[in-house]
């Protein structure tokens, strides 16, 4: 068990990249400390740009030292990276620059800092712009491939989302991730014909949606669950396998329903006319202030709320 | 100067090309029937001089790994850049027709995707400092002596993002960072001064920690020198203040707010034509 927060697994592989590609250049805003680069910045100093409580400017500077030839990392919490969601829709998406994004602090799972802290519709903006991707990882194996694939082999504008809390391990050794597709994490013992439901997670809640399926399948329903790695572009080819041996099915994210990964699966099943139930299970209203774990039992995100919204009926 | 910036130009073919470009830009604001004939007739002179005395480029190779680079951070200004970018060799001067029309190289706004030459793709005020401070960035990590130069409108100015990239770009010494801010008076809903005040801006980017010159922005010489002094800063990144006037060359454009994002008419444009060809 590896029990990392996506923050510190992006850190080391900043410092592991770093080693050898030179181009590399990380760009913080007053939260090295909270986004992991400190290693990466003793490592490589003259590579680390901080640049001040002063996000708008970094995004700019990150666009320029991608055009000239850098791979630049630029952090900050999701919630103040995205605000400044203008300077990124021009300099990163619209020049196509090859800047990598990465929001930390996802979600309710920051816990007691409150909702001001938290990035709760980073998605939703940044799945609204040409040429973004947007990566998720679920934990630490994901969360260590996703970051070498954005800065060693894809070109474009990247934005990666990561969690202030510690991950269980949900992928098994070995495990490879595939950019574009959603893949399934876990499966009933026995496969049935029809699945109850597909659970399709992202980011903080996937081990959530893993225990809840553990818990269904006890009291013998049959529930996979597939995460959901990369929310743009969005693999709209599996909810239509999903949908077609599925009664229903179950998005979970630590984001507002509304433009995240809710949304997502909502459109690529009504764009291909599948008749499928979608519960939408995520924020509805800002967060607040708790433990990471009585904020996810209150909003809807722990496991036997998971279980409820696999099994409830639909109105 | 560089052998590569080919032009060998004295002032007064610089005045005789700065005066045919402003024809191109009445014309080709006239056939697009929309654009920004004030702001590209104050910036003019400010690109003509760097264009053809200090910009170290190649027409032919937009992606020359060792070119300085200029970004028109105030991007409705483009018909200027477009004007000295044909002018230049960059593109056919025919082209400046297609200005604004369906699958034209010349967007509306400069779009680097679009255009060979558009080195960051502007309209959206208040990035293009920024951007310029990681182009020099990038250069001092690579230990090249390309410059970038970035051309600031004075109301874009009041962008916040603006004053971010002040404050940083001293912070790592980017003595290869020019800023240009064409100080025209001028924004869409009138003065400056009266939108919103900027004065004393000289004093303020001193204050801010950077090196600063103030120049009439129309006379040609005065240009010339301002540029020569920034090639001259060590260790701190330097701004150019250019008093420039909205709509000049144009009698009836010059300072007349009405001119800075409406298309002349062809009586407008015949007349604002013989204005400039008759010209000083």
């Amino acid at each position: 068990m590896a029990n990392k927060a996506t923050r510190e697994s992006f850190g080391e592989m900043l410092v592991e990249l770093g080693a050898k590609n030179e181009n590399l250049v990380v760009l913080d805003a007053d939260l090295s400390k909270s986004t992991m680069t400190q290693a990466f910045k003793k490592k490589h100093p003259e590579r680390h740009f901080e640049l001040g409580i002063a996000e708008q400017n970094m995004v700019g500077a990150a666009a320029g030292l991608a055009l000239s030839g850098k791979v630049p990392v630029l952090t900050s919490f999701a919630c103040f990276v995205v605000g400044r969601l203008e300077p990124i829709r021009v300099s990163a998406a619209y020049n196509r620059t090859n800047v990598k994004i990465v929001g930390t602090h996802a979600g309710i799972g920051i816990g007691e800092d409150g909702t001001s802290q938290m990035g709760l519709e980073d998605v939703a903006a940044m799945r609204a712009l040409p040429h973004m991707t947007v990566l998720q990882p679920g934990d630490d194996a994901e969360a260590r491939q996703q970051v070498r694939w954005m800065i060693e082999e894809h070109v474009g504008p990247v934005y990666l989302r990561l969690t202030r809390q510690k991950m269980p391990d949900v992928h098994a050794d070995g495990w490879t991730w595939e950019p574009g597709k959603i893949d399934v994490i876990w499966e009933p013992a026995k496969k049935p014909a029809k699945y109850q439901a597909t659970l399709i997670a992202s980011g903080g809640p996937v081990p959530c949606a893993v225990e809840a399926a553990q818990e269904l399948e006890k009291k013998g329903f049959a529930v996979r669950v597939a995460d959901a790695g990369t929310l743009a572009p969005f693999d709209g080819a599996a909810v239509a396998r999903f949908a077609k041996d599925s009664q229903r099915l179950v998005s979970v994210e630590d984001h507002n329903v509304n433009g995240g990964l809710g949304s997502a699966v909502c459109e690529a099943a009504a764009e291909r006319g599948l008749a499928v139930p979608v519960v939408r299970v995520g924020l509805r209203d800002f967060g607040e202030s708790a433990s990471p774990a009585e904020l996810y039992d209150k909003y809807g995100l722990s496991a036997p709320h998971l279980v409820e919204a696999c099994l409830k009926n639909l109105d | 100067m560089t052998p590569a910036t080919g032009a060998t130009a004295d002032l007064k073919e610089l005045k005789d090309l700065a005066r045919t470009m402003r024809v191109d830009i009445i014309r080709m604001i006239e056939a697009a029937g929309s654009g920004h004939p004030g702001g590209s007739l104050s910036v003019i002179d400010l690109l003509t001089v760097l264009y053809w005395r200090f910009l170290r480029h190649d027409p032919k190779k937009p992606d020359w790994e060792e070119r300085d680079r200029l970004i028109l951070s105030k991007g409705h200004a483009c018909p200027a850049l477009y004007a000295v970018m044909a002018r230049r060799g960059y593109f056919p001067v025919e082209a400046l027709k297609t200005l604004r029309k369906l699958d034209s190289p010349l967007q509306g706004h400069p779009d680097r995707l679009r255009l060979p030459g558009i080195e960051f793709s502007t309209g959206s005020l208040g990035q293009g400092l920024s951007v310029g401070l990681g182009m020099a960035l990038a250069a001092k990590l690579d230990k090249k002596d390309w410059r970038t130069y970035v051309i600031l409108g004075d109301g874009e100015l009041q962008e916040g993002q603006c004053w971010e990239a002040f404050m940083a770009a001293p912070k790592f010494g980017l003595d290869n960072l020019v800023a240009i801010v064409d100080h025209n008076g001028g924004q869409i809903d009138g003065p400056v001064k009266e939108v919103m005040d900027l004065e004393p801006l000289a004093d303020k980017l001193r204050a801010f920690n950077w090196e600063v010159q103030v120049v009439d922005g129309h006379d040609l010489a005065a240009i010339e020198k301002a540029y020569l002094g920034a090639r001259l800063a060590k260790g701190r990144p330097h701004a150019i203040v250019a008093k420039t006037v909205k709509g000049e060359g144009v009698s009836f454009m010059e300072n007349n707010i009405a001119w800075h994002g409406s298309a002349p008419k062809k009586e407008d444009a015949d007349r604002a034509v013989q204005e400039i060809l008759n010209g000083k």
